[in-house]
Parts: C-alpha cells; structure tokens; sequence
C-alpha cells in the first residue's frame, strides 16, 4: 500500500478517467433501462475524451492559438516554440469524437423511441419477456 | 449478472489501472505525444496556412479528409433520425384553440378534413398557457445566441471556435425556441424540408470546395489552388478555404441537430413536443 500512494498522486488523472469509463462500463453492462445504458455510453465517451485531452497537455503552455499572428505581418517576428503550445491533435481528434458522440447518441434515442412505440416498455427484462411471448412478430 | 458485471468491470478496470504506470506524467512536455507530429503543426502551420488556431488548421487542412467524412456522419444521423421516426400519418384527435376567446375544438375523426381560420390555431393536447416571462427572454436571447453562433463559425480561424461548435451552438438556439414556445412554431418558421436541404448543402459545401481544388489541378482539398478564383491576398487563400469549409460545417451541424431533436421529440409527428 504504501509503494501504491505516490503512484496514484503521480497519475491521478489516469486514475479518474480509468473510475469514470469503469463507471460507464459498469452501467452499459447491468442497467435494466435502455437509457441509462445510452447514459452509461456517454460517461464512458467523455471519460476518453478527458483521457486524450490530458495526454495532450504540457506544463507551463498555454492554448494552441499561436499568439500575436494576426494580420500577417507580425507572424514570422518571433519564432514559435513546440513546448509554449500544448498539443493540438488530440483536440482536434477530440472534437470530431463529440460529434459522433452526439450522432451516435441521438441515434440511439431515435431507436429508443421506436422501440417503445412498439413494445411500450424500455427495461431490457419486459422487452425479452415480451419477445419471447410474441416470437419473431410478423 | 449484475455481480458479472462487477467483476468484469473491476477487472478491465484494474487492468487498465496497471497499465496507466507506463503513462507519461500528467503535463509532460515529453510525452510521446507531443514530440513527432504535433512540434511540426505547432511550428510549421502559421507559416503553411496563415491560421493561429492550431486547432481549426489541424481541423479543416492536414486533417481535412477526416473532417469531411465527419461531417457526413452528423449527415448521416440526421438522416437514420428522420429514417427511423417520422411518421406522416394524421393523429387521430385533433385539438384547435380559438385565440380571442379560448373556446377549444376537439376534432375526434382523423379522416375530416377541417379548414380553420387564422383565428384557431392548432395545439397540444396537454396545452397551458405559456408562460410570458419565458416567451420574452428567449424571445429576446435567441437572435443573440444566433449572432454569437456565426460570430464562431466566422472566428474558427483566429480564436477558439469553428463549425461544429458554431452549428451546435445555432442548432440550439432553435432548440430553445421549440422549448419556449412549441414545437409547431419551429416548424412553421423553418420548414422540415429546409432542414433537410441545408444537412445536405453543408456537406455539399464542404465536399464542392474539395472538388473545385481538383478543377484547378490540385488535389483534393488543396485550398491553395483557389487562389485564382477569389480575389485578395493570396496568401490568406488556405485560411478563406478552412473558413468555407467550416461554414459548410456550420450549416450541416445545425439542420442535424434540429433535425434530430424535432424527430425525438415528437416521436416522428411533427405536431407536439415536450
């Protein structure tokens, strides 16, 4: 225990992302209601989104917005140094995986939506209950 | 099972948990991430693309391919929504409310068809008086929120900001009109088919500036060969053809997300929503 303390201090992010994805993990596997499984996805999304965005961070940088490049002229005075900026990809990588995020999310409400029209629950134990009443339905 | 569950999920996670000792600390310049590609978009990408926002030139230029296909698949979203859910046919009951005097008409056959006035209007079943307070402040917000959403969109190249989160931020601009007033005066305003029409010009934007670079003998997305076509320091041509592209973006985000939320919402129906 007493060798396991610093290495928790030294990656406490690692740590919080890994208890966030298991959080969502643990809800996608043994919730009964499909949306709080779809709840479980999105924890578990944002917990890699947090996870890349820490990777991409540096001590004593600021935002990837190069400073002072406005109007052209004054974009070459300085040189621009890697370690003033923090890493640019994994934002990038990051906002494109948002936007699935929500894609795919609204999807999956779309087929939330659908299923309850048609079998007027959406707890996964009623829906398997009601299938095996009904058999393969028209 | 729940108990499986738990196992599985303490597993993977003590799993992972081992493996993050390997990691690199939090806030290392060093990290492996940090050192083969992202030195050379940090140093290189003002003078190749004229844009500050590293973000944005990563975004819409190096990585402009996968930003096209993205914006496909918020496409393609709006579209399996509208797929999945809409639904045309006529509700059974109809409810009309006459304005002046608040007499309201209950139509129980589906099949009639009733033509009313402009003095009826067609309403929820589950109708209240909306509230003026709230009617008035997003009233008063919505075209401020409308104007900050471009004001990023156009920004994407200089500050934080660009076409998803300018879109997302017009889309819910429109979503806050549904919620105030209802679903029926979203729809009256801005017709079902404009949204389809605009999910599909954003991609088509985005796609045509890529094909035109082709036209002029570049390769797909190579924004410097449009250098010919706009007038203007040529020098700034990559940044005007992020800009376009992102604006492309913008409109596909935005018609996605209203599509998708006014499909949800009304279970396909297009008549009453939360």
């Amino acid at each position: 225990m007493t060798d396991l303390l610093p290495l928790i201090v030294a990656k406490y992010n690692y740590w919080l992302y890994v208890i966030l994805m298991m959080i969502g993990l643990y809800a996608m596997i043994a919730k009964n209601n499909l949306i709080k499984k779809l709840v479980g996805m999105n924890i578990f999304q944002t917990a890699i989104i947090l996870f890349y965005v820490s990777i991409g961070y540096k001590t004593d940088a600021t935002i990837p917005i190069i400073q002072n490049a406005h109007g052209g002229q004054g974009a070459h005075s300085a040189a621009i140094h890697a370690a003033d900026y923090i890493n640019p990809l994994p934002h990038v990588l990051m906002l494109t995986a948002i936007v699935v995020s929500v894609a795919t999310f609204g999807v999956a409400m779309a087929l939330a939506v659908r299923i309850y029209q048609r079998y007027q629950t959406l707890e996964e134990d009623e829906l398997r209950m009601r299938l095996a009443d009904i058999g393969p339905e028209k | 099972m729940r108990f499986l569950g738990f196992i599985i999920v303490c597993l993977t996670g003590a799993l992972l948990l081992y493996g993050t000792g390997e990691f690199p600390d939090w806030g290392d310049p060093n990290s492996p991430a940090s050192i083969h590609l992202s030195d050379h978009y940090i140093e290189k990408a003002v003078e190749e693309t004229q844009v500050p926002n590293l973000v944005t030139a990563v975004l819409a230029d190096y990585r402009g391919f996968d930003t096209m296909f993205e914006t496909a698949v918020v496409f393609c979203a709006g579209l399996a929504c509208f797929l999945l859910l809409r639904d045309f046919s006529q509700k059974k009951e109809r409810f009309y409310r006459h304005t002046p005097t608040g007499v309201i008409l209950h139509v129980k056959d589906s099949k009639k068809i009733l033509k009313v006035g402009k003095e009826f209007e067609h309403m929820d079943k589950d109708w209240v008086p909306s509230d003026l307070i709230i009617k008035t402040v997003c009233r008063i917000l919505i075209p401020f929120i409308q104007i900050y959403a471009m004001y990023v969109v156009a920004h994407g190249d200089f500050s934080p900001g660009g076409g998803f989160q300018g879109g997302v931020i017009f889309g819910s601009s429109l979503i806050l009109l549904a919620i105030s007033y209802d679903l029926k005066t979203l729809v009256r305003r801005v017709k079902e088919k404009v949204f389809g029409i605009f999910a599909a010009l954003g991609v088509l934007i985005y796609v045509g500036i890529g094909v035109i670079c082709m036209f002029m003998g570049g390769n797909f997305l190579d924004y410097s060969r449009l250098a010919p076509l706009v007038p203007g320091d040529p020098h700034h041509i990559r940044a005007l053809g992020m800009l376009g592209v992102e604006i492309g973006v913008g409109i596909a985000v935005t018609a996605a997300m209203a599509i998708i939320y006014i499909n949800i919402v009304s279970e396909g129906r297009h008549d009453e929503g939360l």
